[in-house]
C-alpha cells in the first residue's frame, strides 16, 4: 500500500505542482485540476475505512502522503483533508468529497444541534466544503458546512497559505458525534503531527535543493560544495532532516490507535529545531539568488517558518513536555522515554 | 518479550547499584567493575546476540539494546566488558576463524575477557589510514612494532584488536592494513596509563616492541583491515552510549529543579526529553539495520553526531537554567555537573570526531 501511495502521489505532485502553480494559488487561485486529480486517485480518502469507500490505509501509510505534500509545498489543504477524513472515519462518519480541515483554535458552543462561535486559523477556510471541529462539555466532534458560516475573514500564515477566521451563528451542524476514543479533546496534537510530517518532507526537499545548488554553483574555480566548510554545514542539515523524518514517522506509527502525545511532541519539537537550522543553512548556501521571489527556495523555507509555529511552537511543546517531566520527577523520566506508545496523562491534560 | 527483559534488568539494577552514588553513575560506560561484569555474564547479558555454542543467547539485537540502554540509563559500571560486547565480539563473529571464535567468545560472554581497540596513534588520529604500526611476516607468523595511543582500558584489558599495516603504503592508502588480536601479556608490550584532565586514568599509550604474533592471531583477511574497521565503527557510533552519557546529570537536574519549573527550565528540560526520545528511536533504527546485515555507516554517523551534540549541550543547559556552582565537594547535583562538564569535550572525540562524521555524511550526499 505504502509503495503504491508513494509512486502515485509523487507522480501527481511532480506533474501538477509547479512553482508557478504555487505562486498562482498564493494570489488566490484554487488549484481545481490538482484537487480533482487527487480525489479521482482516491488520495484524499486514503485513510478512510473501506466500509466507507476509502482506501482503508493505515495511518502510518498515510504518513507518506503527508510528507510528500510538505516536500512539494502543495498549495491546497490536502494533508488537512487526509487528517479530517481520518478523524471522520474514526468517529464512524462517512468521508466527504471536497476539501476539509480541522479547526484546532475554536470557541464553539452547540445548542440543539446548532453551533455558534469563532474558528480561527482554519486552513483554506475560504475554499473548504466542511470543517471538523470540537465542542466541549461534553467533548464532541462537530462537522460544519462552510456555506452556513455567518462570516469569513481572510487571513494567511507567514508563507501566505490561507488561515481564515470562520464565524458561525446558530448554524445547523451536519454531525455531532462523541469524540473518537484515543483522540484528546483538542486538535492541537493532531495538527502538530500533521505539520511535523509536512515539515519533514519540506526539509528533505530543502536538503536536495541545497546539495544540488552547492554542486552547481562555482566560485574560486570550483563548486562551492567542494569546500569543507560547506560540506560540514550541509551534513548537519542532513542529520536534522533524517532526525525529523524519523520522528514524524514515529508520531504517525504510534498514533494509529490512540493519539500518542510524547512522539508527537518530540516530532514537532525536533522538526522546529531542524527548520530553524536547515532554513538558515539553505539560505546561506544559496546566497542572494535564494533570497529572490523568483527562486523557489522560499516556497520551502517560508513554509517551514510558518509550520513550525502552527499547532504549538517548539517553545509551547517543550514547555508542556518539560512541565510533565518535572511533575513526574526524575525516576519517571527513563520509563517515560522507553515506553513507546502510551502518552502520559499529564502530557495530554496539562495546558500552559 | 523484550519488555519483560527490560523489567528484569531494571529490577536487578535497583538492587545491584543501590550504593552507587550519582557521581559514579555519571561515569557511565567508563566505570570499571570486573565483579559487576561477571555478574552480568552469569545472567547472560553479555554477548547475548552470539550463538549459544559460543556462550551467547542468540538473542535479537533489540533485546541486547534493551539490556545495554538500561545499564547506561542507570549509570552501571560496564566499562570492563563494554568494548568486547559492543565491538570485538561481533567483529570476531563476522571475520574471525572458527578457532578464534571458540577461543575468545565464551570468555567475553562470561564477562571475564576484556578487549580494547588499538586504532589511534600519536601521528594518526582522524586520519586513521596513516597509521605506522607495522606487522611484518617472519617464519612463524608476524612481528609487531609501533605505538598506539588513547586506548581506552588498555591497562585493564586482556586483549587488544590492533590495526596495523601489513603491506607498504601505496597510493591506495586504505589498502594493506590488517587486524590482529594481541594478547596484552605478550613480551615486548608496555602499557602506560595517561591521566585525563579530571585526573582519571581511562586511556593509555601502548608500545609494541618486536611483539611476536602467530598466524592465527590475524583476524579476517590480510590487507582487508580497513573494510573491517569501518564496518565495526557502525557498532561503535550508533549505540545508546552516544545519547545517554549525561543521563545522571539530567536526572539530578530534574531533582534540583523540582516539581514546579519556571518557563525556561520547563522548556529546556522538555527539549532535552524530546531529543532523547527521538535520538533513541534513531539509534534503535540503526540497530535494526545492523541486525539485517547492512552497513549503516552514514546513519550511524548521524546518530553519533546528533547524540553527542545533545550530550555536550546538557551540562551547558544545566548552567543556563540553574545557578548552582559545579563542585566536586558539593551536592550530588554539583558533583555530577562538575564531572560531566569536564568529561563532555571527550564525547565528540571518541569513536570519530564530529568533523570526520560530517565528512562521511557529506560523501554520501556526493559533495566529496
Amino acid at each position: 500500500m505504502r509503495d503504491l501511495f508513494e509512486t502515485t502521489i509523487e507522480r501527481i505532485f511532480s506533474d501538477l505542482v509547479s512553482p508557478a502553480l504555487i505562486h498562482r494559488c498564493a494570489a488566490g487561485v484554487w488549484p481545481s485540476e490538482l484537487w480533482s486529480t487527487l480525489e479521482e486517485a482516491e488520495m484524499t480518502s486514503a485513510a478512510v475505512p473501506e466500509v466507507f469507500g476509502g482506501a482503508g490505509a493505515t495511518w502510518e501509510d498515510t504518513f507518506t502522503l503527508v510528507r510528500a505534500a510538505g516536500a512539494h509545498a502543495v498549495p491546497a489543504p490536502f494533508a488537512d483533508t487526509l487528517l479530517a477524513n481520518w478523524l471522520l472515519g474514526r468517529a464512524g462518519l462517512q468521508p466527504t468529497r471536497g476539501p476539509l480541515a480541522i479547526a484546532a483554535h475554536s470557541q464553539l458552543t452547540c445548542v440543539n444541534g446548532h453551533a455558534s462561535g469563532r474558528l480561527e486559523k482554519v486552513p483554506w477556510g475560504r475554499d473548504l466544503k466542511r470543517i471538523v471541529a470540537f465542542v466541549t462539555d461534553p467533548a464532541r466532534l462537530i462537522v460544519l458546512d462552510t456555506a452556513s458560516a455567518a462570516q469569513l475573514e481572510r487571513r494567511t500564515n507567514l508563507a501566505g497559505e490561507p488561515r481564515d477566521t470562520v464565524v458561525f451563528d446558530s448554524a445547523p451542524a451536519i454531525h455531532v458525534e462523541p469524540l473518537p476514543s484515543g483522540v484528546p479533546p483538542d486538535f492541537l496534537l493532531c495538527g502538530a503531527m500533521l505539520r511535523s510530517a509536512q515539515m519533514a518532507g519540506a526539509l528533505q526537499s530543502l536538503l536536495q535543493m541545497t546539495t544540488g545548488y552547492a554542486t552547481e554553483r562555482v566560485q574560486f574555480g570550483k563548486p562551492i560544495g567542494h569546500f569543507q566548510v560547506i560540506q560540514q554545514q550541509i551534513a548537519v542539515m542532513a542529520e536534522h532532516s533524517a532526525c525529523s523524518l524519523l520522528a514524524a514517522e514515529a508520531a504517525f506509527a504510534e498514533s494509529a490507535s490512540d493519539i500518542a502525545a510524547l512522539p508527537i511532541m518530540a516530532a514537532k519539537i525536533c522538526a522546529g529545531e531542524a527548520a530553524s537550522m536547515c532554513a538558515s543553512t539553505a539560505h546561506a548556501v544559496h546566497g542572494a539568488i535564494g533570497f529572490t521571489e523568483e527562486h523557489s527556495l522560499h516556497l520551502k523555507t517560508r513554509r517551514l517558518w510558518a509550520w513550525r509555529a502552527e499547532y504549538g511552537s517548539q517553545a509551547y511543546w517543550s514547555q508542556r513536555l518539560g512541565q510533565t517531566v518535572c511533575e513526574s520527577g526524575s525516576r519517571a523520566l527513563w520509563p517515560m522515554l522507553t515506553q513507546t506508545a502510551k502518552p502520559t496523562t499529564a502530557a495530554t491534560e496539562t495546558r500552559s | 518479550m523484550a519488555e519483560e527483559l527490560r523489567q528484569e534488568v531494571r529490577a536487578f539494577l535497583v538492587d545491584a547499584l543501590v550504593d552507587l552514588p550519582p557521581v559514579r553513575r555519571a561515569d557511565s560506560w567508563m566505570g570499571f567493575d570486573a565483579q559487576f561484569s561477571r555478574r552480568l555474564g552469569e545472567r547472560g547479558w553479555i554477548g547475548m546476540t552470539l550463538p549459544e555454542r559460543y556462550g551467547g543467547r542468540q538473542a535479537s539485537a533489540f533485546a541486547r539494546y534493551v539490556v545495554i540502554e538500561e545499564l547506561l540509563a542507570a549509570g552501571a559500571p560496564v566499562s570492563a566488558h563494554w568494548i568486547a560486547d559492543r565491538q570485538s565480539a561481533p567483529m570476531l563473529l563476522r571475520y574471525g576463524s572458527e578457532a578464534q571464535k571458540e577461543r575468545f567468545l565464551p570468555g567475553i560472554c562470561r564477562g571475564e575477557s576484556y578487549f580494547c581497540i588499538g586504532m589511534s596513534e600519536p601521528g594518526s588520529g582522524s586520519d586513521l589510514a596513516s597509521i605506522s604500526t607495522r606487522a611484518r611476516r617472519n617464519a612463524t607468523g608476524w612481528i609487531l612494532n609501533g605505538r598506539k595511543v588513547w586506548t581506552t582500558n588498555a591497562h585493564r584489558s586482556h586483549f587488544m584488536i590492533t590495526l596495523a599495516r601489513t603491506q607498504e603504503k601505496t597510493t591506495e592508502r586504505h589498502r594493506g592494513m590488517s587486524q590482529f588480536i594481541v594478547d596484552l601479556k605478550r613480551p615486548g608490550i608496555s602499557v602506560r596509563p595517561i591521566r585525563d584532565l579530571t585526573g582519571d586514568e581511562h586511556f593509555n599509550e601502548v608500545v609494541f616492541d618486536n611483539v611476536e604474533l602467530s598466524d592465527d592471531e590475524l583476524v579476517g583477511a590480510e590487507g582487508e583491515g580497513w573494510a573491517q574497521v569501518t564496518a565495526e565503527l557502525a557498532y561503535e557510533r550508533s549505540g545508546p552510549e552516544r545519547i545517554l552519557s549525561c543521563m545522571a546529570l539530567v536526572n539530578t537536574l530534574i531533582d534540583r529543579v523540582g516539581r514546579s519549573p519556571d518557563a525556561l527550565q520547563a522548556r529546556e528540560l522538555g527539549r532535552v526529553a524530546a531529543r532523547l526520545f527521538t535520538l533513541r528511536n534513531m539509534s534503535i533504527a540503526v540497530t535494526a539495520q545492523l541486525q539485517a546485515g547492512e552497513n549503516p555507516a552514514v546513519a550511524a554517523a548521524c546518530v553519533k553526531d546528533l547524540g553527542v551534540t545533545l550530550e555536550q549541550e546538557i551540562p551547558e543547559i544545566a548552567q543556563a537554567i540553574d545557578q548552582m556552582e559545579p563542585s566536586s565537594q558539593g551536592s550530588d547535583y554539583a558533583k555530577v555537573l562538575a564531572h560531566l562538564t569536564q568529561l563532555a569535550p571527550s564525547f565528540s572525540l571518541r569513536g570519530g570526531t564530529r568533523e570526520i562524521l560530517r565528512g562521511i555524511i557529506a560523501r554520501s550526499l556526493e559533495l566529496r
